[in-house]
């Protein structure tokens, strides 16, 4: 590892709305050695060169999922992405793509607030279960089946990377679509009922045209355009036989 | 929230979509090159008399009809997808004219197919 400090050249997208009319690039000079991560250069920023700049973090280490940002014009974790990988270039920072910036790199997020809670992502279960019944026993089979999905941590790449979210935003998305079928694979839970007719809106899948660049740019291999295509899958099936199967078969 | 009724078009795209990986590249190769340049294939294969008692056959009634119709609705949808990616949201105007595009065809195969006689 080269531990030499280097200097690499980071353009940051502004926006502050009380000054600002349109978003702006500024550029910096940071200084910087091999394990620096473009958050870490951000925050270099922030403490040397220019305290008013916005951005959210938390872990440091790809589990909070408050950084993403573009980077290069990928969406990325900064705290995932290194300094290194670009350099000698120069380095370009962007809010989100398909978000209201909120300020600089902070995007607004009402939006897919909204859409997680509709999605109820939480284990609804039939009959609630006292404390004194102990906890939920699950077969390592049936963890398999869903825990995949369950590595989502609403990181917001996958919106950034959907171009049908991008022309469409009341599309449901990739992110809340995995955990849709999270919950519903669990063998605790039985509230796909609730969470399907969503699915099945035209707020759901179909917007989908299978690009598959939101599973590409996951940072925790959820693969949400998987989810999404097994619920098309589910969504017209159940648009042809919802005549035929008694209510409450299958799930 | 109003159900999507994209299941009937997605499955005709998802059927037609399949029909044409598996036997559209072939079908051009026989009846585009193959057949009418005599390489591998006699010229005759697709002689006017041949191709008509063809598709006077009820198999190969059937077998144009699928084709024809699966082709088009397949191609029908991708185009109305297409023209949204570039932005044009033609919304129900560009539905209409693509779905109803794959419709006429539809209608005017069977038609000419039924015409054809047995
Ligand atoms: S599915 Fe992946 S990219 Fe999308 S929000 Fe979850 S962790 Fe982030
Ligand atoms: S700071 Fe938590 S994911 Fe990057």
């Amino acid at each position: 590892m080269n531990t030499s400090e280097r200097m690499i050249t980071m353009e940051v997208l502004r926006y502050r709305p009380e000054q600002d009319e349109t978003p702006f690039f500024q550029q910096f000079l940071v200084p910087f050695t091999d394990d620096m991560s473009v958050l870490q250069g951000l925050q270099y920023i922030k403490d040397e060169l220019e305290g008013s700049l916005s951005f959210r973090w938390s872990c440091r280490m790809a589990i909070c999922g408050s950084c993403g940002m573009m980077i290069n014009g990928v969406p990325k974790l900064a705290c995932h992405t290194f300094l290194r990988d670009t350099y000698p270039n120069t380095l370009r920072v962007e809010a989100l793509a398909h978000f209201p910036i909120e300020r600089d790199l902070v995007i607004v997020m009402d939006d897919f607030m909204a859409k997680l809670e509709s999605i109820r992502p939480y284990i609804i279960a039939d009959t609630p279960r006292a404390l004194s019944e102990g906890e939920y026993l699950q077969t390592p089979a049936q963890l398999d089946l869903y825990e995949q999905f369950s590595s989502c941590i609403n990181c917001l790449l996958c919106y950034a990377a959907c171009p049908q979210y991008g022309l469409n935003s009341k599309f449901i998305g990739p992110g809340a679509m995995a955990l849709v079928h999270r919950y519903n694979l669990d063998s605790r839970d039985s509230g796909s009922a609730q969470r399907m007719p969503l699915v099945h809106a035209e707020e759901g899948v179909f917007n989908c045209t299978a690009v598959g660049y939101c599973s590409q740019v996951c940072p925790k291999k959820v693969d949400p355009a998987n989810a999404v295509n097994i619920n098309k899958t589910e969504s017209a099936k159940d648009y042809f036989l919802r005549f035929v199967t008694p209510k409450g078969a299958g799930k | 929230m109003k159900r999507s009724n994209a299941p009937i078009f997605w499955l005709l795209f998802g059927a037609g979509g399949m029909v044409s990986a598996l036997i559209g590249p072939v079908l051009v190769f026989i009846t585009g090159i193959a057949a009418p340049a005599g390489m591998l294939l006699p010229r005759e294969l697709l002689s006017y008399a041949n191709v008509l008692s063809f598709s006077q056959h009820w198999a190969g009634k059937c077998f144009l009809f699928v084709i024809i119709f699966l082709f088009l609705w397949h191609s029908a949808h991708r185009i109305f997808h297409t023209l949204h990616d570039i932005g044009l949201h033609a919304g129900l105007g560009a539905k209409l004219v693509c779905y109803g595009a794959a419709t006429t065809g539809t209608l005017v195969a069977g038609c000419a197919l039924l015409r054809l006689g047995w």
